[in-house]
């Protein structure tokens, strides 16, 4: 089954056209690569599913619903949630703190006045270790260094227990040593907690390791699709890259 | 480093201190009256602009709003409404002790409510939008109220309300009963405020600060929380204006109740003197600003404006996150420096 599955979708700011008839389907349980040359359309696809902007044209699917016209917070409380390329963390709070306001809070008078409780901070704490946050917890978000951020925006996604993450470059910025526990903990999280990931990225080596199947966009278009060996082989795919 | 067994115990002192001050100084009781007034003024504005970031130029209105409500209600509700060819601005009604502190209070209430309702409808429009452009659409609110109050012949039109005589005769007088009324409706909103900042709220209200666009698509639907914010600020604001008016005695739309130059940028600088997006940094400010700006109008009149635009100057170059910002900052700072320890 397809959790997640985006029909001909079109999107274009004024003249400048970013998706023609995208199409692409994730099943559940899957982790599934976006990849394609800066400019191609790739963030822009992630805003059109997570209802960052209307789209033009198209339907997406999540779970059997369609959620082409809902807006980002409804979506996210589907359990679809983002990533952004820069990190987006709340950087005058602690991870902590961070971690906290990323639990399933919803704005119900009865919590206006109730602290958060012992299980999300329980939760908190075991999501900090599994990401090697645990010792820096009660630092300020914006003080950490900028791959430490991008852990600490994957484990906030965590703590929502989402059903699938949309993963814009989750290594772009990150050093090497780090990249690799990136890519364990991104399969841990596919295969023990059971989370679709959608990711987008550019590094290779990663996304080869990483993704079941690999869609490729050019220019705002499907170029291409398959597992990882026939895109690395694909020509389309190699000359999108390299120009021809 | 104050301990909170220690911040406890100062808090209570504090508040001993308070009760018996207006039999200290009798002379000063309108001064400390003040004093609570503004700590409410800087604490509701930072609920908006400090902990969510978003600064509001415009809840001025909700003050002057709960003033006009209240005087309303004080003049009719006992009343058998006005004579036609009364001029608004001379009536003055005298209740006894009864009719006075009801009227007073379904009034005070009314007003609240009203600044909600107001709150919530403008808040559904204006607070969608992000940041500046919120603060630029606020700056027209507080000055659009005073003109259409002006207009209203029912509020008086420009010359103004006058709020009912205190009864005479009772154990309280009228500056000691505005004064421990304030004084309370000030500890109450501390409080309260207090304990909101430590909760889940309190902690989506620093998220959206931080990153808007972050807690929208972790799922937190923000402009609920502003507007949930707003209101709070409004109700209890409304609650300051509908005393300030009775303590004043008179109202006027463009001096008192929507006086954004006075009590409307007031509560802004004060909130900024002693640091937003604290609990206690309000709370300071608002004792240091209007203390300083008394002392300035005594001693320097004439030049008691440049000597309070002065202080502010330094403040900004100086402390630009405040007294309290600034502490918290080193705090922080130290904080990092152990654990980095901790971590070799």
């Amino acid at each position: 089954m397809d959790l997640l599955s985006v029909n001909s979708v079109n999107k274009s700011y004024g003249g400048v056209v970013a998706n023609t008839d995208v199409s692409l389907e994730v099943p559940e349980g899957k982790i599934v690569g976006v990849i394609g040359p800066n400019g191609s359309g790739k963030t822009t696809l992630f805003n059109s599913i997570v209802g960052h902007h209307p789209i033009d044209s198209g339907e997406i699917y999540f779970n059997n619903q369609e959620i082409s016209r809902l807006t980002i917070p409804k979506i996210a409380r589907m359990g679809m949630l983002r990533t952004f390329q820069q990190t987006h963390i709340y950087g005058k709070m602690t991870c902590v703190q961070n971690m906290q306001i990323s639990s399933d809070i919803d704005a119900n008078w009865k919590r206006i006045f109730s602290p958060f409780s012992s299980d999300v901070d329980d939760n908190a704490d075991e999501l900090l270790s599994f990401v090697g946050l645990y010792k820096k917890r009660f630092l300020l978000a914006g003080d950490l260094s900028f791959g430490q951020q991008k852990l600490l925006e994957f484990a906030m996604a965590l703590m929502k227990k989402p059903r699938m993450l949309l993963l814009d470059e989750p290594t772009a910025g990150v050093n090497p040593t780090l990249i690799n526990g990136l890519i364990d903990r991104l399969h841990q999280a596919n295969e023990d907690m059971g989370i679709t990931l959608l990711v987008i990225e550019h590094n290779m080596r990663v996304i080869m390791n990483l993704a079941e199947h690999i869609y490729c966009l050019a220019n705002g278009t499907m170029l291409a699709e398959g597992d990882p060996d026939n895109i690395q082989n694909d020509q389309r795919v190699i000359d999108a890259y390299l120009g021809n | 480093m104050i301990t909170k067994n220690k911040q406890n115990n100062l808090i209570w002192l504090g508040l001993a201190i308070s009760t018996i001050l207006p039999f200290l100084f009798p002379n000063y009781i309108t001064f400390l009256t003040y004093i609570w007034v503004m700590i409410i003024l800087a604490l509701t504005w930072d609920m908006l602009g400090g902990q969510t970031g978003y600064t509001s130029f415009g809840n001025i209105l909700f003050f002057g709003v709960g003033m006009y409500v209240c005087a309303v209600v004080q003049r009719d509700m006992f009343s058998s409404g006005l004579d036609r060819f009364e001029r608004v601005s001379e009536v003055v009604v005298n209740l006894n002790a009864s009719e006075y502190f009801i009227s007073l209070a379904v009034g005070t209430f009314s007003g609240a409510l009203v600044a909600v309702f107001l709150a919530v409808i403008l808040g559904s429009g204006i607070l969608g939008m992000r940041g500046h452009y919120f603060a630029i659409c606020t700056l027209g609110l507080g000055h659009a109220a005073a003109e259409i109050a002006s207009g209203i012949e029912y509020l008086g039109a420009g010359s103004g309300m006058v709020t009912p005589i205190y009864p005479s005769g009772l154990f309280l007088g009228k500056e000691e009963f505005y004064y421990y009324a304030l004084l309370m409706v000030a500890v109450a909103t501390f409080f309260l405020f207090k304990k909101i900042y430590q909760s889940q709220f309190g902690l989506a209200l620093n998220a959206i600060r931080d990153n808007e666009n972050k807690a929208e698509s972790m799922g937190i639907h923000t402009t609920q929380y502003k507007i949930a914010g707003w209101s709070i600020s409004a109700f209890f604001l409304a609650i300051a204006g509908a005393g300030v008016g009775n303590v004043i005695g008179f109202i006027d739309p463009v001096e008192i109740a929507f006086s954004g130059p006075t009590f409307g940028v007031w509560m802004i600088v004060m909130a900024i003197l002693g640091g937003k997006g604290t609990i206690w940094g309000p709370v300071l400010g608002a004792i240091i600003l209007y203390s300083a700006k008394e002392t300035f109008w005594t001693y320097l009149l004439g030049w008691d404006k440049v000597a309070l635009g002065l202080l502010i100057l330094i403040v900004v170059v100086y402390f630009p996150k405040g007294i309290l910002g600034y502490f918290k900052e080193r705090k922080q700072l130290s904080n990092n420096i152990l654990s980095q320890k901790g971590e070799s």
